[in-house]
């Protein structure tokens, strides 16, 4: 695998491969602790309207994606919480028509769409150096507000309700969190596209709950999880020369079903 | 406006969840050192006239004045211990994270848990009797253990109004003994309301009662008529009376 890393490619991926880990290590473990696997995948899978947008607009369809996402955590958050509707229901006319939206858009953009499979399933191997630095500004901005907020996520998370007696406003605090999933989103969209983006989410934060029950140790231990798998699948995407996204989901839950076997075996 | 004195003024409050009223026409007053027993039927309205009193249910009509203030307001003087069983026991959260939640109020956002905090916290913790467990999971200790711990929580932020939701339920009954025991002493610094479908449990240990079913028949005092009974459960209800304490029991 050494030999690897003179390729420029690669070292971009693998660093890529890293910055994602760490923005979905931290917001995984909220994704997975406080049950809201279903709104992240919603979010995700909106999001694919700002991709149409950003091919519509002409420009770098990623930073049609930030905007486009953070517009869409807040609205779901906002929908399941005040409608009357059912919040799974909300969430689900929500995602598919962020879909539709993209799908419109892009279809709307005279010529054809490239690299639109890219986003949509990742490709980690053809990360460009400003993707990379757009990245790094959203994992910093990502570790910043969870540092500053790291005592009302917990009660937001553990008991929204108690967390409101004590003054916590938990309404925007929960937006809060929703808006730094859509972040993660973004930077995760070039590992694995937006329609994996959810394996991340929750693969390496669920593997770390099985060794720690300390948020903070989750973490880190996810962190770790999403960087050594990443890293694995790079290698073997490149190896047998298959698609590296959807290398790395199935490297990861790979381990995680065998681990699960065996805990299950053993016990 | 002065109601300085009283702890709770809510007047002529009515809740209403989808145009069905939950509570009607409800008026009470908690003053200062009240231990007031709250019962009724489950379905009654005994946790959303406590989530009134926190300001967690807006009522559809009606005032509510906590410490001469709105609840949402007043709320940092609340201790509040929900019904337990409402819990994920997977959460990875420790007995310490936990009891420190009782603080957030205190503490400005960004901010870490100061050094009062943390003595509060503990002071909490021991009072409890759950120091020793400080660093364990919430979700390995036992039912009993998990309840102390809620309390404790409530207790961190030293209020002086507690509420609790079904205390008495999934803990058996030495544990119970001790658990009444343990807010006779806090009742001296606190007022305390306690809500519970459990007629016998806490008529014993409570300094007034009341009963609700959608209304609320209270008199000031641990007096209650048959009526009041008949109304709240809809069956004949015997009260027996041997001077005090008074025991008042259901008949089936």
């Amino acid at each position: 695998m050494m030999e690897l890393l003179q390729y420029e490619f690669i070292r971009n991926a693998i660093m890529a491969g890293i910055l994602a880990s760490i923005s979905c290590g931290i917001i995984g473990v909220y994704v997975v602790v406080k049950r809201i696997v279903f709104i992240s995948g919603g979010i995700a899978h909106a999001s694919f309207g700002g991709i149409g947008l950003g091919y519509y607009l002409g420009i770098n369809p990623i930073l049609g994606v930030l905007p486009f996402s953070i517009a869409s955590a807040l609205s779901m958050g906002w929908v399941s919480k005040r409608s009357r509707l059912p919040e799974d229901t909300a969430i689900g006319i929500l995602w598919a028509m962020g879909m539709s939206i993209g799908i419109i858009l892009v279809s709307l953009t005279p010529g054809y769409a490239p690299d639109l499979m890219t986003y949509l399933f990742g490709n980690i191997l053809t990360v460009p150096f400003s993707d990379i630095v757009l990245m790094l500004v959203l994992d910093a901005i990502i570790i910043l507000v969870v540092y500053s907020f790291y005592k009302e996520f917990l009660a937001l998370c553990f008991d929204e309700e108690f967390a409101t007696v004590r003054g916590v406003h938990a309404e925007r605090l929960y937006l809060v969190m929703l808006c730094l999933i859509a972040l993660t989103i973004v930077v995760l969209i070039r590992v694995v596209g937006i329609i994996l983006v959810i394996a991340l989410l929750t693969i390496p934060a669920a593997m770390s709950r099985q060794f720690t029950s300390n948020l903070k140790k989750m973490m880190l231990l996810s962190i770790l999880f999403g960087a050594v798998f990443s890293s694995g699948g790079i290698w073997l995407s490149y190896l047998f020369d298959v698609p590296s996204g959807a290398t790395i989901v199935l490297v990861m839950s790979a381990v995680y079903l065998l681990y699960s076997l065996v805990k299950g075996i053993s016990s | 406006m002065n109601m300085t004195a009283d702890v709770v003024v809510i007047k002529d409050v009515w809740v209403h969840y989808d145009s069905i009223p939950v509570l009607e026409e409800i008026n009470l007053v908690i003053k200062e050192h009240d231990f007031l027993g709250i019962i009724g039927v489950n379905g009654g309205g005994k946790s959303t006239l406590l989530k009134v009193i926190l300001g967690l249910v807006k009522p559809s009509k009606g005032i509510v004045r906590v410490f001469g203030d709105t609840p949402q307001i007043s709320r940092k003087y609340i201790g509040y211990v929900p019904q337990y069983s409402l819990f994920d026991l997977e959460f990875p959260v420790s007995v310490w994270e936990v009891v420190l939640m009782g603080r957030l109020g205190h503490t400005g956002l960004f901010k870490r848990y100061s050094e009062d905090d943390k003595r509060a916290a503990l002071d909490a913790l021991a009072k409890m009797d759950m120091l020793e467990y400080k660093d364990r999971q919430v979700g390995k200790l036992s039912g009993g253990q998990q309840h102390r711990v809620f309390i404790a929580r409530a207790l961190a932020a030293n209020p002086k109004l507690l509420l609790l939701d079904e205390p008495a339920a999934g803990i058996d009954t030495i544990i119970q003994e001790e658990f009444y025991e343990l807010l006779e002493k806090l009742k001296t610094k606190m007022a305390i309301v306690l809500v519970s479908h459990d007629i016998s449990a806490v008529s014993v240990y409570v300094d007034k009662i009341a009963c609700l079913n959608h209304r609320l028949y209270y008199h000031d005092s641990k007096e209650l008529t048959a009526e009041d009974l008949e109304a709240t459960y809809h069956c004949p209800v015997e009260l027996i009376a041997h001077g005090v304490p008074h025991r008042v029991l259901k008949k089936h």
